[in-house]
């Protein structure tokens, strides 16, 4: 995961989530060099999270399968902060609408 | 402690600066609304398993503060603050956040609600002055996230010297 601590490849990656692009394609998007896009690049091919492909005159850059998985175990935790917080408010809500249950019901008799 | 939920919650980053969370409720919106509303009901909510979380403020109406103290114990409490931009009952709620040991670092949430049959489906939208500060808050979750699997660690460790002791009565 440290070919991702620098802000544009991790940008790359996030890019590359959405669908494969060419190199000209990044460049444009995130509005840097194509040198440093290149080389950027090629970090992350060497660390195995993207993956080349010629189609044409043009190379096709998208993301390796493990390499997804492994940004799902980055935001994983973040994930299970929020789920634990709402499964929470679940009981909470289940409570309320109990209450809210017991007053139809007492209005009822 | 909360019972497992049929429904999970998802994260996405649509954008830089941005977090998306969604989670669907078996509830009608205006009951999700009243306990995101009701200190009474946020702190039985809003902090992590096993915190106690009280509402120092919560004046929920545009330009009010609000602020919780969460923590195990006095020793470990820490604060989180913001200010409510919009009300709009039963369906939205904007809010900034802010942790104060991390005071400057500010994001805009932004709340939704939408009723379906019944059920609620909650999005918040969280924005970021900048792609570090997300990744920061992504990253504290990790942190937090590996402080447990420590805790779990150390848990297992002691279980196992208990059965090594008895073993060896």
């Amino acid at each position: 995961m440290s070919a991702l601590a620098e802000p544009n490849r991790l940008q790359i990656v996030e890019l590359l989530r959405r669908k494969p692009l060419a190199v000209g394609e990044i460049v444009e998007r995130l509005g840097l060099h194509q040198p440093q896009v290149s080389k950027h690049l090629r970090v992350l091919s060497e660390a195995g999270l993207v993956e080349v492909r010629p189609v044409g005159q043009l190379r096709i850059y998208r993301i390796r399968a493990q390499a997804l998985k492994e940004l799902d175990t980055w935001l994983d935790p973040y994930r299970r902060t929020w789920d634990e917080r709402f499964d929470q408010l679940d009981d909470v809500l289940r409570d309320l609408k109990e209450k809210d249950k017991g007053k139809r019901n007492g209005r009822r008799k | 402690m909360a019972a497992a939920s049929e429904y999970k919650t998802k994260v996405t980053l649509p954008s830089d600066r941005e977090i998306l969370i969604t989670r669907e409720f078996d509830a009608p919106r205006d009951v999700v609304f009243k306990a995101m509303i009701d200190p009474a009901l946020i702190s039985r909510w809003w902090g992590p398993r096993g915190h106690t979380t009280r509402v120092d403020k919560m004046e929920v109406r545009p330009g009010g503060a609000w602020r919780y103290i969460s923590g195990t114990s006095a020793a470990d409490e820490t604060a989180f603050r913001g200010e409510y931009r919009e009300i709009k009952a039963p369906e939205r709620i904007v809010q900034t956040f802010e942790w104060e040991p991390m005071a400057g670092h500010i994001s805009v949430d932004t709340a939704t609600l939408i009723e379906r049959d019944g059920r609620t489906l909650l999005t918040v939208r969280s924005l970021f002055a900048s792609k570090e500060d997300r990744d920061g808050m992504v990253q504290s979750g990790m942190e937090k996230g590996l402080a447990e699997t420590h805790d779990r660690f150390a848990e297992l460790l002691a279980e196992l010297r208990a059965e090594t002791r008895s073993g060896a009565r």
